[in-house]
């Protein structure tokens, strides 16, 4: 399959080990991946901080992008991204009158998924033949939850990674308070809630806490960070694409 | 748009002080609450207690999201025939035996119902249900005018015992642990027993004697609904205590004062939604007590029946097609009790009667939103958009959507300043950077300035404002060395 990779600008510049992974699983698993290179943002900042009018042009040059590209389907390693591109473009576009711009952001929002969701309903495979010996727990970041309802398909994927020892983590539903530019404007209640998140984290004595969310990532690992916790954040992406010769750190 | 009912719309004003409008803004009326260990103790238990019983009984539903359809359905259409549904209403009011009175807003309802009471020649009321009560401050405007409003609800009754305000809309005195109960009767309740402990039954007890004497002595009672049903002019109240039933039987008069949207079209509704309230509110398959009373019935129960219709500022909503969805709300307060920031801050930190996800999507559109400056403007803020109060939501209130909507209303509110705050310069950047390649390439490479900030563990721990609000508890990443486009570029030579 022609697979059009999202990196999400978050992931362009701050994590590009999260699109490297997300590119090398996607081959290794025998698919082409493209990377429409004018590609920036989906917008979902602007909307969530309610600049929905200045959304509207970076959500029209993600429309204009992708359109002019060539491909079967659209991924994204992000559930907020994609949630943005299913909820939130055709919205904004809406908002706007531009009715049009509304279709052609929902045409290509049906052709979008999150990793997990690509890898089990669209190529239909679980077991990726990933490697990866550490002891793992998992957070659902909310918007793959509630908004995307990926369900359990994160976790049918990282079952069937060899050596992997993974364990539940309380409170999993719960938000990790980021929230963008919430963690910003709330930024005491932002930490309350990443108090208790990065507590559960620990509790689990899981030495690595993964999601499919770089940005909620971003912020339970700066909150482990901070209190030296010595666990590590990972993605999703990079512990599929963790294989026994190349081991990701 | 507008939508007219008949009594003129008053506009809001941001300067007018209201029990639905606060006056700090929410972050900083939050750091209140989050520096009260006691209080976040309070509010994590009780919530998560009730969070986990109202999972139970859902889970147990088999037909639970039907039933959500239905009752958004019926509020859906609710709305959009508001007018003659509150018109068909007042008419079976008044046929068995109600007289109805319409309220544009909280002056008048106030002056209303005290009226009401004074025609009765009675200094002393008791009261059930009491949010759209507390959201006019009618026993403050009773008490002003040496009339005391007696709180019957168990929890309404610590609050006001306390000289405090309600932190929830069902369970008022959440934010309260019972050692606070206890000291509170103590020092408050005249009749109290002196050897009274913190035992909750001994707590009850003590309350039990102390309102029976008043139900038994009270002449009038002012209550407030749960639901109004158009096609037979019922009311009804659903509750835990008995107290409801007690002050809607007792009394010679009633009076309910109902905001317009409690409205049910037909009484076979009610069957759907008497399976929806009490499993989201409470956790129970049933609440112990559903009172329902039609007009006056002669020799049974109060013979002076009286209905205040209360706008305002529920027009304003309804005239919003977006926003009018808040008014579908039941007032179940699931929604308070699985949100991530309620659980941290409380409901005073809302400044309004009605707190959490959806008190942040009601008060704003009842008092308006008037710029940067006024604190209802940082409401649609409060919430990190995790989208547990859509899940839980009885009739399936898109409370995240709203909020997005409110926070670009908020936005749009101050659009045309002259001196354009922080956020808009920077998001106004954000997006004509963000929506072009190479301005977002050039911006990425200064952003590998960030690398120089780093330590030599590749982390930032102080940023500069506005980003020193993430350093206060967490560490940043520094920039990598390479982007993603650059490794594409060298792997795959486009």
């Amino acid at each position: 399959m022609r697979i059009a990779l999202i990196a999400t600008c978050l992931g362009d510049a701050l994590f590009p080990e999260v699109a490297r992974a997300t590119t090398l699983l996607l081959e290794r698993l025998g698919h082409e991946v493209v990377f429409p290179p004018d590609q920036v943002c989906c917008g979902q900042m602007h909307v969530n901080t309610g600049y929905l009018a200045e959304a509207v042009p970076v959500v029209r040059h993600h429309v204009e992008v992708f359109e002019a590209a060539d491909f079967d389907v659209a991924v994204a390693p992000s559930g907020s991204c994609v949630g943005s591109v299913r909820h939130q473009q055709a919205m904004v576009a809406r908002r706007v009158g531009d009715t049009l711009l509304a279709r052609r952001a929902t045409a290509l929002a049906g052709r979008t998924y999150e990793l997990s969701e690509l890898l089990v309903d669209v190529l239909d495979v679980t077991d990726v033949g990933a490697y990866y010996p550490h002891r793992v727990t998992y957070h659902p970041t909310c918007h793959s939850l509630r908004m995307l309802r990926v369900g359990d398909k994160p976790l049918k994927l990282l079952r069937q990674v060899q050596g992997i020892d993974l364990v539940e983590l309380p409170g999993a539903q719960e938000c990790c308070g980021f929230g963008g530019t919430f963690s910003i404007k709330n930024a005491d209640t932002s930490s309350a809630m990443l108090a208790d998140k990065v507590r559960n984290v620990v509790g689990t004595g899981a030495d690595r806490c993964t999601a499919g969310d770089a940005s909620c990532l971003m912020n339970i690992g700066g909150g482990l960070s901070r209190q030296d916790t010595g666990v590590r954040t990972i993605h999703l992406a990079e512990i599929l694409a963790s294989a026994r010769e190349s081991v990701a750190a | 748009m507008s939508t007219f009912l008949g009594i003129p719309r008053r506009a809001s004003h941001e300067d007018e002080e209201s029990p639905l409008r606060g006056t700090l803004p929410f972050p900083k009326a939050a750091r209140k609450a989050l520096a009260n260990d006691q209080l976040r103790r309070n509010l994590a238990h009780a919530t998560a207690v009730i969070r986990t019983k109202r999972a139970l009984v859902v889970d147990e539903m088999p037909d639970w999201e039907a039933l959500r359809d239905t009752g958004s359905a019926v509020k859906t259409q609710v709305m959009a025939n508001l007018p003659e549904l509150l018109e068909q209403f007042e008419a079976n009011v008044i046929a068995h035996g109600g007289v109805v009175h319409w309220a544009a807003d909280a002056e008048e309802a106030n002056r209303i119902v005290t009226d009401l009471v004074r025609a009765q020649d009675v200094d002393e009321v008791i009261k059930v249900k009491s949010m759209a009560t507390q959201e006019i401050g009618l026993n403050e405007y009773l008490e002003e005018r040496g009339i005391a409003a007696v709180e019957t609800d168990l929890a309404e009754l610590i609050v006001q015992l306390g000289h405090d305000k309600p932190s929830h809309i069902l369970v008022p005195a959440i934010h309260r642990n019972r050692t606070e109960v206890r000291d509170i009767f103590l020092a408050e309740m005249a009749d109290a027993p002196a050897d009274l402990t913190d035992e909750p039954r001994r707590l009850a007890m003590a309350a039990r004697d102390h309102l029976r004497r008043k139900f038994l002595r009270s002449r009038v009672a002012i209550s407030g609904t749960n639901f109004g049903i158009a096609d037979t002019g019922t009311i009804g109240v659903v509750e835990s205590e008995g107290n409801g039933r007690m002050c809607v039987t007792l009394p010679e008069t009633l009076i309910t004062v109902m905001g317009i949207e409690k409205i049910l079209p037909t009484f076979t509704d009610l069957e759907v939604f008497l399976q929806l309230l009490p499993r989201s509110s409470t956790g129970e398959r049933m609440n112990p007590y559903t009172s329902l009373w039609t007009g006056v019935t002669p020799g049974d129960g109060p013979q002076n029946f009286h209905i205040v219709l209360l706008d305002n500022g529920r027009t304003n909503a309804l005239a919003d097609q977006v926003g009018r969805a808040a008014l579908h709300c039941i007032r179940c307060s699931a929604c308070l009790n699985v949100c991530p920031v309620y659980e941290r801050t409380g409901g005073h930190a809302y400044g309004s009667v009605y707190p959490g996800p959806i008190g942040a999507v009601l008060t704003p559109q009842l008092t308006g939103m008037h710029g940067h400056h006024d604190v209802n403007s940082t409401l649609p803020y409060a919430s990190s958009l995790c989208g547990a109060c859509y899940d839980v939501c009885p009739v399936k209130i898109d409370i995240p959507t709203l909020l997005v909507e409110l926070r670009g209303r908020a936005v749009d509110s101050d659009r045309g300043r002259t001196i354009p705050g922080g956020w808009d310069a920077a998001m106004k950047a954000a997006s004509w950077v963000m929506s072009d390649p190479k301005r977002f390439v050039a911006a990425e490479k200064a952003l590998a300035a960030g690398r120089l900030v780093a330590g030599r563990d590749r982390k930032i721990k102080h940023l500069p404002y506005p980003g020193s609000a993430w350093t206060q508890s967490k560490d940043m990443p520094a920039p990598p060395k390479q982007t993603f486009r650059q490794w594409w570029q060298e792997t795959h030579h486009e």
